[in-house]
């Protein structure tokens, strides 16, 4: 699903990323590890298709409209509703029975009585909550999850362990993380760059 | 069909935005009004309608400059745009709904500044307001083109107005032009001749401005 060769990034003179390599299989999970500015949100930028590789070669089996990308931000506008903005990602990616879905994902991660408010009310836990919701909206094939547990509680990250269960085998995972230990059991295999 | 469909969810998302937030009309607005009461009071009292015309064009176009500055400014401060940008539907659908939305609010910010402009100075003739029409196609489809360019640098602010400005020169042309003489057909012809011109190229070329890996 995702081949990497000597993939480097450089932002003018730093260089952030420097031969990785990578190679993810199609129903795999790899969890990518390393301190703060390895180049992992560089890494998973380039393998969702949002950023070119300075050096080496990237392989993505899929199209666009199948990849899932959970960002540091949650890549939803604050001034409208969680309703607005999953509505507005439901057409853009063609969502099939898009209403049914929405209130599902809404419904799963707790959100659903929240629905009408705006983003800018949520807290930093629920609006990652619905960033989830976002990604798992057009049930991608590939899904590039940087730090997904950030922000979230207890229950919101024991939701997310049960997603990431249910979605492990059936979907490819790429996965950002500073607690590997979390999802240990679901991995495949393991990325560490330093 | 389905690019329509998403020009029209983009463009009623921009329009939801601006009235929840009310940072971009309101501010315009204000500012073309105030423009006028400045030229009214700055330009000597015999001063010629030709002058005050040119006046016109200049509220017009920083008007709209000041629309423009904001109109990427939601996708910015929460990254949004690569959520945009990931999305399976054509790149170009932002730019055209963008341009539509800030073509939206110019026009409104117009409706209310014509009227000004013509009790602070002189009446607007059919002409003008063709003029007006066709300028406002071309300012907002460069600028959100430039909008779009100018939002993931750091000097955003900055460039907005540099890269915006000189383009816009030939739109003040055809809109003086179009308003202070009495064959306006020329005037308007170059107008639309933009508008085809840079519209086609502002949609054909869009993609390469919020993509960077392709």
């Amino acid at each position: 699903m995702i081949k990497a060769r000597k993939l480097g990034k450089r932002f003018g003179d730093k260089r952030v990323l420097r031969d990785v390599d990578l190679d993810v299989a199609r129903g795999g999970f790899a969890v990518v590890t390393g301190p703060n500015g390895s180049g992992k949100t560089t890494l998973l930028r380039i393998c969702a298709g949002l950023a070119a590789p300075s050096d080496g070669t990237v392989e993505i089996a899929v199209p666009r409209a199948a990849i899932g990308y959970l960002a540091h931000d949650p890549l939803v506008y604050r001034e409208l509703t969680a309703l607005e903005n999953l509505e507005l990602y439901g057409r853009l990616y063609r969502v099939p029975e898009r209403r049914e879905r929405i209130g599902m994902l809404l419904e799963r991660f707790g959100l659903w009585e929240a629905r009408h408010e705006r983003v800018s009310a949520y807290s930093r836990g629920m609006t990652q909550r619905l960033a989830l919701c976002r990604v798992l909206l057009h049930e991608p094939e590939l899904l590039v999850l940087d730090e997904p547990y950030s922000a979230l509680d207890t229950a919101g990250a024991e939701l997310l362990d049960a997603q990431l269960a249910e979605l492990r085998g059936e979907r490819t995972l790429l996965v950002s993380t500073h607690d590997p230990a979390r999802v240990e059991t679901l991995a495949t295999m393991c990325l560490a760059i330093a | 069909m389905s690019y329509v469909a998403d020009v029209r969810a983009l463009a009623r998302k921009d329009l939801l935005l601006e009235l929840r937030a009310r940072d971009t009309l309101p501010a315009m607005l204000l500012f073309v009004v105030a423009t006028f009461v400045v030229f009214h009071f700055s330009l000597p009292a015999h001063s010629s309608e030709l002058a005050a015309s040119g006046l016109l064009w200049v509220a017009i176009v920083f008007t709209a400059l000041l629309g423009l500055g904001r109109a990427f400014v939601p996708e910015r401060e929460q990254h949004v745009l690569d959520g945009l940008v990931l999305a399976p539907c054509d790149r170009s659908a932002i730019w055209l709904a963008k341009a539509i939305a800030t073509l939206a609010f110019l026009a409104v910010a117009e409706v209310v500044a014509l009227p000004v402009f013509a009790l602070f100075f002189h009446g607007i003739g059919t002409a003008t307001v063709a003029a007006v029409v066709l300028a406002d196609l071309g300012i907002c489809a460069v600028g959100t083109f430039l909008g779009a360019m100018a939002v993931a640098t750091r000097a955003r602010d900055l460039l907005l107005p540099l890269l915006f400005l000189p383009l816009a020169i030939p739109i003040v042309v055809g809109g003086v032009g179009a308003s202070v003489v009495s064959a306006p057909e020329r005037y308007l012809g170059f107008l639309a001749l933009y508008d085809l011109l840079f519209g086609v190229l502002c949609w054909a070329t869009f993609e390469y401005v919020v993509a960077e890996a392709q």
